[in-house]
């Protein structure tokens, strides 16, 4: 688990703390931070930073699961998965064999879905061949690759890749590893071939992996289940209702088809933003990966308009009972990333969750005690959208959701209510500088932050620039944006309640296996 | 619960949680005419060593890159000590040690002192050591410092705090079945060393409770000496004048009597299947699992170079197999495990969804039978020991990375030039020592197969393949008066 949980964290770290930055570094950074756009649109940052003999890249592909078109839920996720499978030339033993072979698989794939999704007089007999057909392609196409399984990953593996792992959400898709600094060059060819000339093989079995992975998060996880069906329930019109791994029945139909005509729509060079940090210097580096990243055909840049939330106007609540402990959690919808009152979200996320002094532990843990855990903050389930401002609570032994909501409110109207003390408007200020500085400590906290703010931005300068907004948060603005955003009309909320196991039965699973 | 699980949901990762049979290729693929200059020399900054007269160890080391100064102090002794009907002191203790505040300041304040400074002074406990640890701007360093001694010396543990962090471990203790992962990593350790053994038993209502104020008091008076302690500093400052501080500070702390970690005999389970029915879910955990080794073992070179070959990574065999090319499980992987100073655990697993269960572990029995047949080959031994020597240096990246190595092989009395000693270890691995590792290791009767999941789906029963314990997780009831809701402990 900790591949994802690593990635994850840093995430986590820059959308909520990243925004909130430190002036005085920038001019440090400027001076070893350098950024070309190609003349395909692909935009490189280089940021050097001479610890050790290593480097850290950062692949920002301004694409995420928002954009799986209808049917397809999960379709930008799997993709990410299909670009550990190689190219034309790593993973098959003849790539021409290979082509005529996969592309076989695409059409019995067609042939068997058309079969199995006839509303009427389906054909159970011809539904079985048809099905039979597509297997025996499945196993004709994989002799050109089966001796190769995974040689993408066991290139970088065995050339010392380090943390090697990629991940998808709403907003985006990223890719990230490390390597020794004498395979800076290897990188850019591996890098740059993987998204030039990638092969979607052994799709459908992939796919079954994905299956599983949904089955692990979701399906057999009480918080995962929770999650979701809140999720839905928080936006009506936006993507943003969408699981990022997709519904069952999507995950069980899209084609290796699909998957490449996403590919070709949205991995285009200027959707792209690749971030290398660590011991190399610009003037050495940029034409290597210039050269190689240049190859990418410029392409026009993808349609990526959404269906806006509209407000809403009524409490939503959704209730799963679970054989598990109970579980809450509440969000009201605010703007997007770009919103002037960004910070001031920041601020109070801060405010109310960042240790043992903030607001919501003192309330609820240390105070009532009557929660394990509990915290407020922006960016969910992305930032790029009008997204939520979530609240959760984890309630001890004895206690309710219902007391969670109660003592959660009452921490809400003292801020909408009370000024923030200069105190906290103080801590407030101080830690995120505190924040920003030590996350500029390694090579992948940074290649993941640069890549962001400048896919996020178009200047990667906005990851200090914005503590100058955080500096000018007061105690009004404060008021002011919990006044107008935690409104009980605003507000989904999701929980848990405790049942217990129906008795003398094995089936009660949830969630949508096969 | 932690906001990082939120973000789970939003976001999905490509590589499963654990974790190659290919051949070479001809040496005229285009990314093998690339070429690959010599790596720079690089050696990384070493910490100054530094013995006080009173027995505290002292590891100082620079990094001017950011400033900001880090302390930790590790002390001997953990719940491994701890008495059977007091399990769960150290979860206790490891909270109000910081949370109880000291003589002259209560932790809240302390929380706005720092907090101010944007800075960190926390406690932490495992098996085998607590941990005190600082960290904050350098500015602020004599602040900061100023607690960390005063926690370190005189902590009050106040009775409030208790209660506070009592009411935590109940609550995890409730969760403790709803996460399956999390249950079947549980259940296996109990399987490997014994229910009863220290590093497998666990913290129950009963035992929280009869934790008392005064067991934390005692437990801090054992420990808590200047030499069962070891301190790492890592950050912007000048070595003469923080050891010059150091021994300042602490010079007039006495030493105290030594302490001697426990004998603790394993006790495995017997070799069979056992199995946890979990009504909830659509996939199965399934974990093989028997005792591992020490570091110390002259094998551990050549099982690394087989645990990464065969269950590590993208390339491992299990990862090909089992998930690319059956397509059976997101997670797959394992290895004969390593630990410092007592075996590890041997740990195969594998999710997969219910009708594939029996299935799945008939996978990984194949793989094990395989071994001896088709044992690990020259290829694959290349790529484990090229992928584990060309990613050496990034065990040593960064001067705090350093710091840590040389404090861990303190702290477990291992030459401190163990991660260069590893290095020549792996370069002499043959492939001959490989297998002969397997056949020493991996012995699939020896094992216990563990299956948490939900068996009414599964494809057959688990009975089909053995005779079948099934393992009781109810969650004991806490002592009347404890005020937990009846019903929710299933």
């Amino acid at each position: 688990m900790k591949f994802r949980l690593t990635s994850l964290q840093t995430l986590v770290v820059c959308f909520v703390l990243c925004s909130i930055a430190l002036g005085q570094d920038l001019a440090s950074f400027e001076k070893r931070t350098t950024v070309k756009k190609l003349a395909n649109g692909l935009t490189i940052i280089i940021c050097e930073r001479p610890e050790a003999p290593v480097f850290s890249f950062f692949t920002h592909v301004d694409v995420g699961s928002v954009q799986d078109p209808m049917g397809k839920t999960g379709l930008a996720h799997m993709f990410e998965h299909m670009a550990f499978k190689g190219t034309d030339t790593i993973g098959t033993r003849d790539y021409a064999g290979e082509k005529v072979a996969l592309a076989k698989v695409e059409e019995v794939y067609a042939a068997y879905l058309a079969e199995r999704d006839k509303p009427v007089d389906r054909d159970e007999q011809k539904l079985k061949q048809l099905e039979q057909n597509w297997k025996d392609a499945i196993a004709a196409a994989d002799k050109f690759s089966a001796p190769y399984n995974n040689e993408f990953g066991k290139i970088v593996e065995g050339e010392g890749g380090e943390n090697m792992n990629a991940f998808t959400s709403l907003d985006e898709t990223a890719y990230f590893y490390s390597f020794p600094i004498n395979r800076l060059e290897l990188w850019a060819y591996l890098e740059s071939e993987r998204f030039l000339h990638p092969v979607l093989r052994q799709f459908y079995k992939e796919r079954n992996v994905v299956i599983e992975e949904r089955r692990m998060r979701v399906d057999s996880d009480p918080q995962g289940r929770l999650f979701e069906q809140f999720t839905e329930e928080a936006f009506a019109a936006h993507p943003y209702h969408r699981p990022t791994i997709g519904w069952i029945s999507d995950l069980n139909s899209f084609s290796a088809t699909d998957a490449q005509a996403f590919f070709d729509k949205y991995y285009v060079p200027s959707n792209m933003v690749v971030t290398v940090v660590g011991d190399l210097k610009a003037s050495e580096a940029m034409p290597i990966i210039d050269r190689y990243f240049s190859r990418i055909p410029a392409r026009p840049k993808p349609d990526t308009a959404t269906t806006g939330e509209p407000p809403q106007n009524s409490e939503r609540t959704v209730v799963l009972h679970e054989q598990s402990q109970p579980l809450y959690i509440e969000g009201y919808h605010r703007p997007d990333y770009r919103d002037a009152d960004d910070q001031v979200y920041d601020a109070i996320t801060d405010l109310m969750s960042n240790g043992r002094t903030s607001r919501l532990y003192r309330a609820l843990v240390r105070d009532k005690q009557i929660a394990s855990d509990a915290e407020g903050f922006s960016g969910y389930p992305g930032n790029k959208y009008p997204q939520l401002f979530a609240f959760y609570a984890s309630p001890i032994p004895g206690h309710k959701p219902q007391e969670m909501a109660g003592a959660i409110h009452a921490e809400i109207e003292r801020l909408k209510k009370e000024d923030i003390s200069d105190e906290e408007l103080k801590m407030i200020k101080t830690r995120a500088k505190a924040t920003l500085i030590r996350s500029l400590g390694s090579n992948e906290g940074l290649a993941f932050a640069l890549g962001l703010y400048q896919a996020r931005y178009d200047d990667w300068r906005e990851l200090f620039r914005s503590v100058d907004r955080i500096e000018k948060v007061t105690k009004a603005d404060i008021r002011r944006v919990a006044n107008r955003t935690f409104t009980p009309d605003n507000r989904t909320v999701g929980i848990i309640e405790f049942a217990p196991p129906p008795p003398g039965t094995g089936a009660a699973a949830q969630g949508g296996g096969q | 619960m932690k906001r990082a699980i939120l973000f789970f949901f939003a976001m999905v990762v490509s590589i499963g949680l654990f974790g190659g049979n290919g051949q070479l290729w001809a040496q005229t693929q285009p990314w093998q005419q690339i070429p690959i200059p010599k790596l720079p020399e690089f050696h990384p900054p070493q910490p100054k060593r530094i013995e006080l007269p009173n027995g505290m160890v002292v590891f100082l080391q620079e990094d001017h890159e950011l400033p900001t100064i880090d302390g930790t102090a590790r002390i001997r002794g953990g719940e491994r000590s701890v008495a059977a009907n007091k399990t769960g002191l150290i979860d206790i203790y490891r909270e109000v040690w910081r949370t109880g505040g000291t003589k002259s300041q209560t932790g809240d304040q302390l929380d706005d002192y720092l907090e101010q400074r944007a800075a960190k002074v926390e406690t932490g406990g495992g098996m085998d050591s607590t941990t005190l640890s600082w960290s904050c701007l350098k500015e602020d360093f004599d602040d900061v410092f100023r607690v960390f001694v005063d926690v370190l010396r005189n902590p009050e543990f106040r009775p409030e705090k208790i209660g506070i962090a009592q009411k935590g471990v109940y609550d995890s203790i409730s969760r403790r079945n709803d996460d399956p992962s999390q249950l079947a990593g549980r259940e296996a350790a109990k399987l490997v060393y014994g229910a009863k053994n220290p590093y497998a038993r666990v913290v129950e209502y009963r035992t929280v409770a009869a934790i008392t104020r005064q067991d934390l008091v005692e437990w801090h008076g054992k420990y808590v000496h200047p030499n069962n302690i070891i301190l790492g500093v890592v950050g912007d400052f000048d070595s003469a004048r923080m050891e010059a501080r150091l021994r300042e500070a602490f010079a007039a702390w006495p030493k105290g009597s030594a302490v001697s970690d426990p004998e603790i005999k394993p006790e495995p389970a017997k070799p069979g299947f056992y199995q946890v029915d979990k009504t909830d879910v659509n996939q199965s955990n399934i974990q093989m699992v028997a005792l591992g080794i020490t570091r110390k073992n002259p094998d551990y070179y050549a099982v690394s170079v087989f645990n990464e070959a065969f269950g590590g990574g993208f390339s491992s065999r299990l990862f090909g197999d089992i998930r690319t090319t059956k397509g059976l499980a997101y997670g797959v992987g394992g290895g004969v495990g390593a630990s410092w100073d007592h075996p590890g655990m041997l740990r195969l697993m594998v999710s997969t969804k219910s009708k594939t269960t029996i299935e799945s572990i008939q996978a990984l029995d194949e793989e094990i039978a395989d071994l001896p047949k088709r044992p690990i080959n020259d290829e694959e031994i290349k790529r484990a020991k090229d992928s584990i020597l060309n990613s050496f240096v990034f065990q040593f990246d960064s001067p705090a990375k350093v710091l840590q190595e040389k404090m861990a092989y303190e702290f477990h009395g291992y030459p401190l030039d163990f991660l260069e000693n590893f290095q020549k270890g792996i370069e002499k691995v043959t492939k001959e020592d490989v297998a002969r590792v397997a056949a020493k290791y991996i012995h699939r009767e020896q094992m216990a197969v563990l299956v948490v999941g939900n068996t009414a789906e599964f494809d057959k029963p688990l009975s089909s393949l053995g005779a079948v314990n099934k393992l009781d997780i109810t969650i004991p009831a806490a002592a009347p008066g404890l005020m937990l809701e009846q019903g929710e402990h299933p």
